[in-house]
């Protein structure tokens, strides 16, 4: 096999884990992750000028090549953060230095398996990827070795297990229905070919494939009824570790369930599996919502909202057409790049405070003014105020709802403000008010974070042409 | 194929789901191990037999992966864990046997009505056999959700995830099959060793009282 650019995003992070596994010191092992992942990213990025055919077991298209790119850029700049994050945790003795040649490692598997499960062609491809990325992060979850780190990553085990055990009873029927039309072997399985003869598959087997399907990815998404791992698996974890888990990983699942749903799109007799990932994103979103007013720990108020934006996000997609998944598309990008800044600085201000409660922090913006503002800007952002970027993709789903199915789209309004509201009740007794905790320096790294910030409001007040075009072309492929 | 061979693949699907109703009311840990680790043994003649059926030599890595992971090792540990941690009549159940059975019968009969009616296109053996593993699926689930205890919890993963490997090697020809019970073997010894940790550490104290004065969760 030749040496190319999607191989680039496989074989880095592969030998970036071999090597990490065994270097000692912290700081150049902190530093090899960060190029590490440059390079990945670097890679990605040129997936956009040149791609290679597609094979049997990997393929690129428009619509991998953004996720990609997304992936690669959010674990690149989270490397940097990780990195003053770590060694934050080395001098307060929370980890070991075995434990983080551990966790370096284990970041590089999880960019591989989500890079893997991206631009894999196979769908036992994308579920073996995906199982792996949820193995590596249990133990990234675990990692603190407290008994509620325990617990949590526990709880994630078992759900996300039975969550990938659905998947994978999906994936066989999805194979079941292929194979009379394309065949024995392994061709029944590559995306590619399938979605080429979806059409004469039989429909009644698809549908059920896509239940499971649905109820397997869904519960990696981190869908309203199956979300109960999430909460647990953001808070009790290393906080660069919530980046990636709310910025990526739950793209990721959400990713594969999109490749089914074409499927599916292809095949006129099977059932139209739009409203069913509308109704659970609805019930994400105002479940969601309502949860994130009693939250008292603030990287589990966060991991709340996450499942309220994948709830958006999956609502957006379900609702389907050009508009409604351009929407999707530019909600699922600035999600990932705002709740990530928001977890770089909320991983900054527990490490200053020694503590994830609300109660214990406040006047943020006072005595750490850098820190403070990010957040507020963040959670701004996040809430869909304008100009930032959300509020354009939130108001884009919004009013593509509103044209199409207004009593859908009124459920919607209503998830989002109370949602709103419950972040800003929270945001003003945390930045602002009287200073609580202590109040010591910090060495943060504001780098990642500002980039994050930057980006979503400039794509809040102009979004390039060039991108728009490439997110309609996705957009149309996605149907 | 022949009138026997598709006798035989049915009797052994059909022995698992059985089985699997035996797993559903065992009261002790113990008890509830050896039922699992007949359950794998079935799995494994099954998974041989259709290797046979389907001229399939990789199946068979299948079948032996089961017999030893599954049948034995597994078992033998999870028997020593429950030793070591003295829990072994420590069954805490969700609901009554009675509940549970009558659960597991209606659980059954779904999937055979969902299952039979999708497949009417697919050949017999392939069809009758995604049924009783869509039953061995659930009934997992069900043992899953009406048990608090982790060693049993587990117990259930595992033969739910029999049911998938059944599956997997009654749609034939599937590739992969061999990689993905691979996968899940590995996936099953990290949450064995995942009871271990967790269960020793709750235990016997080891947690450093530090961190749970630390305590940031939101349920004390």
């Amino acid at each position: 096999m030749t040496i190319d650019a999607l191989t680039g995003v496989l074989v880095i992070p592969a030998i970036a884990a071999a090597l990490l596994a065994v270097l000692p010191g912290y700081r150049i092992t902190a530093r090899i992750n960060v190029v590490a992942t440059g390079l990945t990213l670097l890679c990605a990025l040129s997936l956009f000028f040149r791609r290679p055919e597609p094979g049997i077991y990997l393929l690129v298209d428009d619509l991998n090549a953004t996720f990609i790119v997304l992936t690669t850029f959010v674990g690149f700049t989270t490397s940097i953060f990780s990195g003053s994050y770590i060694g934050h945790e080395l001098e307060i003795g929370r980890l070991t230095p075995p434990f983080v040649r551990f966790y370096h490692a284990m970041y590089q598997v999880l960019m591989f398996a989500m890079n893997l499960a991206l631009i894999a062609n196979n769908i036992g491809l994308i579920w073996v990827a995906i199982e792996m990325a949820t193995l590596t992060t249990v133990l990234m979850v675990g990692i603190y070795r407290t008994h509620e780190a325990l617990e949590a990553a526990w709880k994630y085990f078992i759900l996300g297990s039975v969550g990938i055990a659905l998947a994978l009873f999906g994936t066989i029927l999805v194979y079941m229905a292929a194979r009379p039309v394309v065949g024995e072997g392994i061709d029944a399985m590559v995306w590619t070919i399938l979605v080429k003869h979806a059409d004469a598959f039989d429909p009644a087997l698809l549908d059920v494939a896509f239940v499971f399907l649905l109820l397997g990815y869904g519960t990696k998404v981190g869908l309203a009824p199956l979300h109960a791992w999430l909460p647990d698996a953001h808070a009790e974890g290393p906080t660069p570790i919530s980046a990636v888990l709310s910025g990526l990983l739950l793209n990721v699942a959400l990713y594969a369930l999109l490749r089914f749903k074409m499927l599916l799109a292809v095949n006129t007799g099977a059932l139209a599996p739009g409203p069913l990932m509308v109704t659970l994103g609805l019930i994400s979103l105002v479940f969601a919502a309502f949860m994130l007013y009693c939250r008292r720990d603030i990287k589990r108020m966060f991991a709340y909202s996450s499942i309220e934006h994948m709830g958006i996000i999956t609502f957006a997609f379900g609702m389907g057409g050009p508009l409604a998944n351009f929407a999707g598309l530019l909600h699922m990008t600035m999600h990932s790049l705002t709740k990530s800044a928001i977890f770089f600085a909320v991983g900054h201000v527990a490490q200053v405070k020694g503590t994830q409660r609300i109660a214990d922090m406040g006047g943020l913006t006072e005595t750490h003014p850098m820190l403070g503002w990010s957040l507020v800007v963040g959670v701004v952002a996040i809430a869909g105020l304008p100009p930032l970027g959300i509020f354009m993709s939130e108001f884009l789903v919004v009013s593509s709802t509103f044209a199409r199915a207004p009593l859908l789209a009124l459920v919607l309004v209503f998830g989002i403000l109370v949602g709103l509201a419950a972040l800003f009740l929270r945001l003003n007794s945390i930045a602002f008010g009287e200073p609580r905790g202590p109040v010591g320096k910090t060495n943060a790294s504001y780098v990642p974070m500002f980039a994050h910030l930057a980006l979503v409001l400039g794509a809040g007040i102009y979004l390039p042409p060039a991108l728009v075009t490439w997110f309609q072309n996705v957009a149309g492929l996605l149907g | 194929m022949s009138r026997i061979d598709f006798d035989i693949a049915h009797l052994l699907a059909g022995t698992l789901v059985l089985i699997s109703f035996l797993e559903l009311y065992q009261d002790r840990l113990y008890a509830l191990l050896n039922v699992y680790a007949a359950h794998a043994f079935v799995l494994a003649a099954s998974v041989a037999w259709q290797a046979f059926v389907q001229d399939a030599p990789h199946l068979y890595v299948t079948a032996a992966i089961a017999l030893v992971f599954k049948a034995i090792v597994i078992p033998v540990t999870l028997h020593r864990i429950i030793v070591r941690l003295g829990i072994h009549r420590e069954i805490e159940k969700v609901v009554g046997v009675g509940t549970a059975m009558l659960a597991g019968m209606s659980l059954v009969a779904l999937s055979m009505v969902v299952m039979l009616r999708v497949t009417h296109g697919a050949d017999p053996l392939a069809r009758e056999d995604l049924a009783f593993a869509l039953s061995v699926v659930l009934l997992g689930l069900l043992m899953m959700v009406t048990r608090r205890n982790a060693v049993s919890q587990v117990v259930g993963f595992m033969s739910l995830e029999n049911g998938l490997v059944l599956a997997a090697t009654g749609a034939k020809g599937m590739p992969l099959v061999v990689e993905i019970s691979v996968a899940f073997s590995i996936l099953i010894a990290l949450i064995v060793i995942g009871i271990f940790l967790f269960r020793i550490r709750e235990r016997f104290d080891t947690v450093d009282v530090q961190a749970l004065d630390r305590y940031r969760g939101e349920r004390r």
